[in-house]
């Protein structure tokens, strides 16, 4: 029943969008299905919306070059469908009131891939980053900052260089947070917080240490570093991973029928809500969306209930 | 707020990975056979360390026809949730639920040690269980003294190697000890290597990962700039076995999350998530969890060939 519903919406969906050649009368029709589409949509989120809607989304965007495959597209072709994906999943998500959305767009394992495959993603986020910091993008007109997690240095200097610029653009707009992993893994990011929290209590170490030798030299007096200056908590780690001004996602979700996190937030994920779609991300849809939110909203008293297993 | 209740359960569609546990006489087994690779009566599966050994005809039996031997997963760990589920839905105390699971997982021992699983991680107690009422605490730590005492001899004869990880500091003295000696007692034992997390998160292990490297940099044996991958994994607790990352995670009673569970090395583990409570986890559901991952196809970030 649901996929036949599924499948109707997205013919709906497909029939507003087309570029008819025919008169006046085909063009009207294709407005009204575009109209009954977005009134379907608008119910649909109302509805959602009687239940707790997740403050924090994140994605594993699966399945691009298998939809390339699929449909005989060109290189390249599955990943500029799946950032098209990636803005009607963003809009979807600003109009339903969730606040951040995290996706995982290249993992640093990903570097083993066909190196003209490799370039070719690289290409295409210079492009699409330049074309999200114009004035009338989705990145504008919604308010969404865009942060950049993952080891940048790994990046080639021109991509590293608009990535900070994004950042630094769109620092100021506070509605929805997009946090875009790239050249990420989470082993590599809790490495990232391991050295730096151990370079913080080095540092803070030498402090006392000579705090404590002035006190030795002028007053002649005894003092003893505290053991516990040198030791770690979690809440040490906790400040030095990539997403710390961040709260930990709500759903995590990975499209294509993959039923493992790959290394990513595995810090964050422990109490995270996981789905598994498998359709693929370039054919994802705010249906699909909803979908997962009304399952985590069947999960979450229980959640909230037993967060401890 | 308030809760949309609708009755997804009763939908059948391909959407969810809710892994459905199937009895082993249906459709899984013909299903299966019509995507998997063809069925072949082999003789062979791996053995210990990585060598290839010649089964015998007996052990061939015990393998399910559904089951490639060369794709059985190395290390297997298990979520065992559901028993105090499986308690209330009989009217029975909460204790009752835990001495069922116990069942449960001297059955999965057994199936593991016939089929030449290495590994069997399974977590027995979380750090955010300390939490739960301090009589339901007692009642567990009690039952993880007893099985070990009563499972010993048992699991001894099968050769198992037992290693209990988690922060020890905060358990009963009597189960402290316990732990040591019956890690003592088996440590020489090669067959399936069973890691019961007791106390234990993910991030508690690599916390305490890294207050042993922080010393290390404190005493200038390492560099901050220094550290890997490669020296958080040996300091972590699962450095108690050659194969530290398992192949598979299994979680029952239908619960999707990884609840703060070996969180560094899941990074490429397969998750499966059945339904069945943890009590109710027997072969059948095994038998599916297995065939669902020997159908996987794991790229660790790369692509086909």
């Amino acid at each position: 029943m649901f996929d036949f519903l599924f499948l109707v919406f997205s013919s709906l969906r497909d029939l507003g969008m087309e570029n008819g050649n025919g008169g006046n009368l085909q063009q009207l029709f294709q407005r009204l299905v575009a109209v009954i589409y977005d009134i379907l949509q608008r119910l649909f989120f109302m509805v959602l919306s009687v239940g707790p809607i997740p403050n924090h989304i994140a994605f594993i965007m699966d399945g691009n070059r298998r939809y390339a495959r699929t449909r005989k597209l060109g290189p390249g072709a599955g990943h500029k469908a799946g950032f098209s994906s990636l803005i009607r999943v963003l809009e979807c998500c600003y109009k339903m009131g969730v606040k951040y959305v995290t996706v995982y767009a290249f993992s640093i394992d990903n570097f083993k891939r066909d190196p003209c495959e490799v370039q070719s993603i690289m290409d295409l986020m210079l492009e699409k980053i330049d074309e999200l910091l114009r004035e009338e993008s989705i990145v504008n007109n919604h308010g969404i900052r865009i942060n950049f997690f993952g080891d940048l240095k790994l990046l080639s200097k021109p991509v590293r260089m608009a990535a900070e610029k994004a950042m630094a653009e769109t620092a100021k707009n506070t509605n929805v947070v997009l946090s875009v992993c790239v050249a990420y893994t989470s082993t590599n990011e809790i490495v990232h917080a391991v050295q730096e929290s151990c370079k913080e209590k080095l540092a803070r170490a030498q402090v006392i240490s000579d705090v404590n030798a002035e006190i030795r030299n002028s007053f002649g007096g005894y003092t003893k570093p505290l053991e516990e200056e040198y030791s770690i908590t979690l809440e040490d780690l906790e400040r030095h991973i990539y997403s710390a001004e961040i709260p930990d996602p709500d759903i995590l979700i990975r499209t294509s029928g993959e039923t493992r996190l790959s290394n990513f937030l595995l810090w964050q994920t422990t109490f995270c809500y996981l789905h598994v779609l498998d359709a693929l991300w370039p054919d994802i849809s705010p249906w699909w969306l909803g979908w997962v939110i009304l399952h985590y909203q069947r999960a979450k008293p229980y959640i909230d209930k037993n967060k401890a297993l | 707020m308030v809760s949309l209740q609708l009755p997804l359960s009763t939908i059948n569609n391909k959407i969810f990975s809710h892994f459905n546990p199937k009895p082993a006489s249906c459709l899984c087994r013909v299903g299966n056979r019509s995507r998997a690779f063809p069925c072949n009566k082999y003789s062979i599966f791996r053995g210990g360390e990585g060598t290839i050994t010649t089964a015998t005809a007996e052990e061939e039996r015990l393998l399910p026809d559904e089951l490639r031997p060369e794709l059985m997963p190395k290390h297997v760990a298990v979520i065992m949730d559901g028993n105090g589920r499986w308690a209330r839905q009989r009217n029975l105390p909460t204790s009752f639920g835990h001495r069922a699971g116990v069942r449960a997982l001297t059955d999965l021992i057994d199936l593991c040690c016939k089929w030449g699983i290495r590994v069997l991680t399974v977590f027995a107690f979380s750090t955010e269980n300390w939490l739960r009422p301090k009589l339901e605490v007692d009642i567990l730590m009690s039952l993880f003294e007893m099985v070990l005492k009563e499972e010993l001899k048992i699991l001894m004869r099968q050769d198992v190697r037992i290693s209990v990880i988690g922060d020890s500091k905060k358990l009963p003295k009597s189960l402290q000890k316990l732990k040591t000696e019956v890690e003592d007692t088996t440590k020489n034992n090669s067959g399936l290597q069973l890691i019961i997390a007791i106390s234990f998160s993910g991030q508690y292990d690599i916390v305490q990962a890294c207050k042993s490297i922080v010393e290390k940099t404190k005493d200038g044996v390492i560099q901050p700039n220094d550290i890997t991958e490669a020296v958080i994994e040996q300091e972590l607790e699962t450095n108690c076995t050659k194969f530290p990352h398992p192949d598979l995670l299994i979680r029952t009673s239908g619960e999707q999350r990884i609840s703060n569970f070996l969180l560094w090395q899941l990074a490429y583990t397969e998750l499966a998530f059945v339904k069945s409570l943890w009590p109710d986890f027997g072969k059948a559901d095994f038998v599916d969890a297995l065939c669902e991952f020997q159908q996987r196809k794991r790229r660790y970030g790369g692509r086909d060939s």
